[in-house]
């Protein structure tokens, strides 16, 4: 019993447990409706957690975080139907296509500190929604992006053939995106990048004081967040297969931001418990409509002044609170 | 050439609209040194506020202006005590999510009050008059006059009276002016107030050209961004010039290149004048 | 070691500096005084890569490194301090440290994500160099915890630890005794002269005298931006041009 309370309570162990009960998802529910909800989660956790990257660890607010989702999903639909490209280089050509969209956006925008930053970020945005409404030669304007086809089986050893047409192949498509990007960011963030990442959100003088290049260190982690966040934008495109502008505008960039900030800004889990519970709770209370909305409202501006560090941070805080009253 | 005429004086109209709002937003940053990204949804809410006095209750016009004035002034107070006050200590990135997180509220709420479409004032001011060839309506005159006389009153504001010097001495030298004994929350709340009653006269004064819509902030207050950093955050001329050159650029713009693009133009040239100098064109105080 | 020539700064109207030259010699604990707002942190800004001067150059073994950036210069081995204590207050005491080696290491981002040996290689050279860092300005007992946690002076003793961790041979000091009481400067001033043996040359900002008396080997004395004395500090302190910008012309009278 001892040595079961110990390995639960390794972070490793518990990981893989959580991995083989999430593994069995698909087999255990039957419902599409949920499954759907499922897969919606897993791809929009991906994306939080990518915009948790430059935002809770490197301290910038990038309020574009829609518009490059939405880069990724156009191109990688676009790749698909124009170019007949096969849904894996298209995923890797579009986050790079994002990425350098992000390093020239980056660029100007992140010369300067704060304010300027957030602001030319959701102008950004802005133009890439405009851009995704009104190019229509390309983009199909108001019309949408439809018929993006699903990737393509990929056949593995012992005649095992991965469908992603179905839905429990599209959960685990997601499944292993968002275990990619969370081993991606546990590594970034336990190394000396990652360091410096959190040097500069701490305070960008003393940083570049100790000879740590601010302003390369701010575009490696916006550009790795926006390639990251590519990769939910095409994997949301081949699993809905119709894109039209509305997912590359702004409302996509406060959603995402309303999962990092409840789950907890700077913390590795708070973003994926923060799409959980928004998922969640937005689908069971879909019938409250404009309402739902005003709840969103409200929960950020209560979050950010009474709980900043969100759920997770709430939760570390207690923890230590209880560590010390037993100490 | 008549063109021209028409399109220039369409680009002052629209200027002094965006002058109005990025004056607001101009002094809530020079005090404040957060952007205060729910400045655009008080603007709408201005708008329903005046549509709401003249449609439904059948106020006259100037005073549904006045009204809107007054209820966005208190709102203004409202939220610069409960939600801006609170995290004035906290790391502005606290502030952009509490902004963002008022805009869902507002614009939700809104959205409940008076639903998706569009509103439409009755006639006022749409008599006709004869301009050196272009023909304009009053209500256009109005726009562009009571925005050079607002702007006028808020300069006299500024530098004639002691709670005016004191919003300008907060915003140009914070430690001078707490040493100077300055009360800070006082100041912020006068700027709050003050700019959010511009936002509503704004307002009032488009929207009987314009309709009146639930969205009909976001492009406005965007642009506002762009002008406030191109005229410098914080400074006062920067902001008036800066909307007045935005709508030029617009109007004319749009009349001899293209309608589709025409919205892009204000955030292309802000991106460029952030990748040449960064604190604006005639900034001085980069934050 | 650091030769500094006709430098200047315009802040608008007012001149911070005003055709400032002189000179660091290696080895050196050299104080810079003078009056509050007389210029001394804007010099070190200056130096440093901070602000840009309006005239002049900054020379550093040689090399001009005037306009340069701060992450530059540093890591040509000029280190410094800020008046206002500044340390990572959410990071721990050794993290503090290991952050301030980064500079010395190579390593990027595809190196943290795939873990090389060489990345591996990098963050072990980071820890040793922390830990003997924090045990040489007396810290090591305290390495893990957060740096919130320490007090004044060990938050003070932790600020020129970062700047020494990134192995600097000129180490600029802004005031490194403000907010500390009259007790715990003994130590701290015992610390800047054992940095100095080691071979680091100390250039220090310094308000209190007792301290600029008993440290430095050479004064320079500023007033409105521009020296007005230079040289060993007991005789700095007996010019007349110093005592009257110290104490206003009435003392003579």
């Amino acid at each position: 019993m001892n040595t079961l309370l110990k390995l639960l309570s390794n972070r490793w162990t518990l990981g893989l447990i959580v991995i083989a009960l999430v593994c069995l998802v698909p087999i255990v529910i039957t419902s599409k409706y949920w499954m759907h909800v499922f897969i919606l989660i897993l791809i929009w956790s991906i994306a939080a957690l990518s915009l948790n990257l430059i935002m809770g660890y490197t301290g910038q607010a990038n309020l574009a975080h829609g518009g490059f989702f939405g880069i990724g999903a156009y191109a990688t639909a676009l790749l698909m139907l124009k170019l007949n490209l096969g849904f894996w280089p298209a995923l890797l050509l579009a986050a790079l296509i994002t990425s350098v969209v992000g390093f020239l956006i980056g660029l100007p925008t992140l010369r300067t500190k704060g304010s300027y930053f957030a602001i030319g970020t959701l102008c950004f945005n802005v133009i890439v929604f405009i851009a995704a409404e009104r190019w229509e030669s390309l983009t199909g304007g108001a019309r949408g992006v439809i018929g993006i086809p699903p990737p393509s089986p990929i056949s593995l050893p012992f005649g095992i053939v991965v469908k992603f047409s179905t839905l429990s192949g599209m959960f685990y498509l997601s499944f292993f995106l968002l275990l990619v990007t969370l081993f991606i960011k546990y590594r970034i963030v336990h190394s000396l990048v990652g360091r410096s990442f959190m040097a500069v959100r701490e305070s960008e003088d003393l940083t570049s004081s100790i000879g740590i290049d601010t302003m390369k260190t701010k575009i490696i982690s916006f550009v790795t967040s926006v390639f990251i966040v590519s990769l939910s934008g095409s994997l949301y495109a081949v699993y809905i297969g119709f894109l039209d502008p509305e997912i590359a505008s702004h409302h996509v960039t406060f959603e995402v931001l309303l999962f990092v900030v409840l789950g907890g800004i700077g913390t590795i889990a708070g973003p994926i418990i923060g799409t959980i519970i928004v998922t969640l709770l937005g689908e069971m209370l879909h019938f409250l409509e404009a309402f739902r909305l005003v709840a969103y409202g409200l929960v950020l501006v209560l979050v950010i002044i009474f709980m900043p560090q969100g759920l997770m941070g709430g939760i570390r805080s207690l923890q230590q609170k209880i560590a010390a009253r037993d100490m | 050439m008549d063109l021209l005429f028409q399109q220039t004086l369409n680009g002052i109209m629209v200027g002094s609209v965006y002058a109005l709002v990025a004056l607001g937003l101009t002094l809530e940053y020079g005090i404040l040194h957060i952007p205060n990204f729910a400045h655009g949804v008080l603007y709408t809410l201005g708008a329903y506020l005046t549509f709401l006095a003249v449609a439904a209750l059948g106020y006259n016009y100037w005073l549904a202006m006045a009204c809107a004035m007054l209820v966005l002034a208190v709102m203004g107070i409202v939220i610069d005590r409960l939600v801006y006050q609170p995290l004035i200590a906290a790391p502005h990135l606290n502030s952009f999510i509490a902004a963002i997180g008022l805009i869902y509220i507002f614009k939700a709420g809104m959205l409940i009050i008076w639903g998706p479409d569009f509103k439409r004032f009755p006639p006022i001011n749409e008599e006709v008059i004869n301009f050196f060839g272009a023909t304009v309506t009053i209500q256009r005159i109005i726009i562009v006059l009571v925005t050079a006389v607002l702007i006028v009153l808020l300069n006299l504001f500024i530098k004639k009276t002691m709670a005016g010097m004191s919003i300008e001495a907060l915003a140009q030298d914070r430690e001078g002016a707490l040493l100077a004994g300055i009360n800070v929350k006082r100041v912020e709340t006068m700027v709050f107030a003050v700019g959010s009653a511009m936002a509503a006269v704004a307002a009032a004064l488009i929207s009987p050209i314009f309709l009146v819509y639930n969205t009909m902030g976001d492009a406005v207050i965007l642009k506002a961004f762009v002008i406030i950093i191109l005229g410098g955050m914080g400074s006062i001329p920067g902001a008036v010039i800066g909307g007045y050159i935005i709508g030029l650029i617009e109007s004319l713009g749009g009349a001899y290149l293209s309608t589709d693009y025409n919205e892009i133009v204000a955030f292309a040239i802000l991106i460029g004048v952030l990748a040449v100098k960064p604190t604006g064109l005639f900034g001085t105080r980069a934050h | 070691m650091l030769e500094v020539k006709n430098l200047s700064k315009h802040f608008g109207g007012l001149r911070a500096v005003d055709e400032l030259s002189f000179k660091v010699e290696k080895g050196d604990i050299l104080s810079i005084i003078g009056p509050n707002g007389s210029g001394k942190s804007t010099v070190f800004n200056l130096i440093t890569g901070f602000h840009e001067p309006t005239e002049g150059r900054v020379l550093y073994l040689g090399e001009d490194i005037t306009g340069l950036k701060p992450h530059v210069i540093a890591r040509k081995g000029i280190a410094r301090t800020f008046q206002h204590t500044t340390i990572y207050l959410q990071n721990t005491v050794q993290g503090n440290l290991i952050i301030a080696h980064r500079l010395r290491t190579n390593t990027g981002i595809l190196g943290a994500i795939f873990r090389t040996s060489r990345h591996r290689q990098d963050e072990k050279q980071c820890l040793e160099k922390a830990e003997a860092t924090a045990d040489f300005i007396g810290l090591y007992s305290k390495r893990l915890l957060p740096a919130s946690l320490l007090s004044q002076e060990e938050q003070k003793r932790l600020a020129i630890g970062i700047a020494i961790a990134t192995e600097p041979q000129l180490l600029l000091l802004d005031e490194p005794m403000g907010g500390v009481t009259d007790k715990e400067m003994g130590p701290l001033m015992a610390l800047i002269k054992k940095i100095n043996e080691q071979g680091v040359t100390i250039c220090l900002i310094e308000h209190k005298m007792g301290v600029v008396m008993s440290i430095s080997n050479r004064v320079i004395v500023l007033n409105y931006g521009r020296k007005i004395a230079e040289g060993l500090p007991e005789n700095v302190a007996k010019s007349k041009d110093v005592i009257e910008a110290y104490l206003g012309e009435d003392y003579h009278a």
